[in-house]
């Protein structure tokens, strides 16, 4: 009865999980299933990964990368949040745009950096232009999607109190749209670090994780840095998505307390 | 003080072309109870839609207090009936009820405390700090009257404002409406596809013909006061008069010997 309960938990069987996939692993490499040459312990990757955490210089590529995940974001929402408002308020400025739009959206960010290489000479500038490349699409959509979801008799209510269409907009659509543009920048943070690792492991440049790992690369035991390395990216963008999410309940409670209800 | 002249609304043109509304009189005198009553779909929110601005009929006119409607006029409310989406999620009870208090030279105090009195004018006086989605359906229309009854309109205009709560909530809010409306001398028109309900709440029902909608009768209900939900619809008169407004709503003749006279 205690452990059907413990398994309530979802955290707790999360890592539960964790902890099962890890003695797969070991137990794997320590039977010689998959020689320790070939694939290394999951306990030495670990460990690895456990040293990396007081490991300076992989510190600094990891705050280097960060600084340039939160500057395009934040850049990406300034940008993507008022351009859904404009499109998504002026119909014909969205039908003249939407064609442009939908081609360049599908357009994988990565399949740009040559070009980006041939119009920038500073390597951060680049990926700060990649990162927020890629993670405008979500915030825009999904800005763009908000506003077409805003109810109509909600911005009636306020008109009908005498109020004009700039603050209908201010009052009714930006508040009711919100949510969905929080969501846009959740989808947008994970897409930001991706980038953000992929541009410095292709393009380089002089810090970042993905320049640690083109670093470590050559040392004899690259395998356990890259897989602790990319353990810890998954660890930052795991962190992140959550604290986007838990600052989404919060803010918007009354966005989810009624989808919840309804 | 609000005059209505052959106001006519045409949806669309052409073929596909919908005639809503077709040539309305209608005179209300300032401090009246009016309950337009008529069958649905007949263009019953599209008649109080024009004259509350929201939408440019195709004809005619709407004047208000001597001035002829042409946007929003300042000095009116509308309480809808969808309360769920008229009310904001993002906003206390509170806020709600004294957002379009903003539109008025109030300070903030002004505005605080001219909510709180309309939130006890309802009696929700403790549930300003709530949101309008935890509160039940008939509360959230109490606080969609209250942010009506804070904004002191000249012209209360209710669309349908208790269709979509219980029948117990219904007469509750029916003698809500009766008990606010001498507060601020307002000038109420409440719309309703609910017979019992305009005879019980108005001084006057203007019956509406299927559209396009034609006033097709316009009754006075002199029933003797206070109304209570129990012995006014017992009352002879009420009886009297729910039938005949039943019988214009049906497109039946009236009857000679009616109440109204």
């Amino acid at each position: 009865m205690i452990g059907r309960r413990l398994l309530d938990s979802k955290p707790l069987c999360g890592a539960l999980g964790a902890a099962g996939l890890f003695c797969v692993l070991e137990a794997t490499g320590r039977t010689g299933l998959i020689s320790p040459i070939v694939f290394p312990l999951a306990s030495t990757v670990l460990g690895r990964a456990v040293e990396l955490a007081t490991d300076v210089d992989f510190l600094l590529d990891v705050v280097s990368t960060l600084g340039a995940w939160a500057l395009g974001l934040l850049l990406t929402v300034v940008i993507a949040v008022p351009a859904g408002f404009v499109l998504g308020t002026l119909p014909r400025a969205e039908s003249a745009l939407r064609p442009i739009l939908e081609f360049l959206r599908p357009i994988p960010s990565l399949a740009l950096i040559p070009l980006a290489l041939a119009l920038f000479s500073d390597k951060f500038d680049m990926k700060i232009t990649l990162i927020v490349y890629a993670a405008t699409w979500p915030v825009l959509m999904n800005t763009l999607y908000g506003l077409k979801d805003v109810d109509p008799l909600a911005k009636e209510t306020l008109r009908s109190f005498g109020f004009g269409p700039l603050a209908v907009l201010w009052r009714v659509s930006l508040p009711s749209t919100a949510p969905f543009v929080a969501t846009g920048v959740r989808l947008a943070s994970a897409i930001a670090l991706i980038v953000a690792i992929s541009v410095e492991l292709l393009a380089g440049g002089s810090d970042g994780i993905g320049v640690f790992l083109i670093e470590v690369g050559g040392s004899p035991d690259a395998m356990v840095y890259i897989i602790a390395t990319a353990i810890w990216a998954g660890v930052i963008g795991l962190v992140s998505d959550s604290l986007f999410v838990l600052a989404e309940r919060r803010i918007f409670r009354w966005h989810t307390a009624r989808t919840e209800v309804v | 003080m609000l005059e209505i002249s052959n106001l006519t609304h045409t949806y669309g043109s052409g073929p596909s072309a919908h005639n809503a509304l077709d040539g309305i009189d209608l005179t209300v005198a300032e401090g009246e109870l009016v309950c337009i009553v008529g069958p649905s779909g007949c263009g019953k929110s599209t008649l109080l839609r024009s004259i509350a601005g929201l939408l440019r009929p195709t004809g005619g006119q709407v004047v208000l207090n001597g001035s002829p409607v042409e946007q929003t006029p300042d000095n009116l409310a509308v309480v809808f009936q969808d309360y769920s989406r008229s009310l904001f999620p993002w906003m206390s009870v509170a806020d709600n009820v004294s957002l379009p208090l903003r539109r008025k030279a109030m300070d903030k105090k002004q505005r605080k405390d001219a909510a709180l009195e309309a939130l006890e004018q309802v009696g929700l006086e403790s549930a300003g700090a709530k949101y309008p989605w935890q509160l039940s359906g008939g509360m959230q229309q109490r606080v969609s009257i209250a942010r009506a009854l804070a904004y002191r309109p000249a012209l209360l205009l209710m669309d349908e404002p208790f269709g979509s709560v219980d029948a117990q909530t219904r007469e509750e809010l029916e003698d809500l409406t009766l008990r606010v409306r001498g507060h601020h001398n307002m000038t109420i028109v409440l719309i309703t596809h609910d017979i019992d309900e305009s005879v019980y709440v108005g001084d006057r029902v203007v019956v509406l013909s299927k559209a396009p909608a034609g006033i097709v009768g316009d009754l006075r209900v002199d029933l003797p006061g206070p109304r209570d939900q129990i012995t006014t619809r017992e009352h002879p008169d009420f009886v009297h008069l729910r039938a005949e407004v039943g019988r214009l709503v049906r497109g039946m003749r009236s009857q000679p010997a009616s109440a109204s006279q």
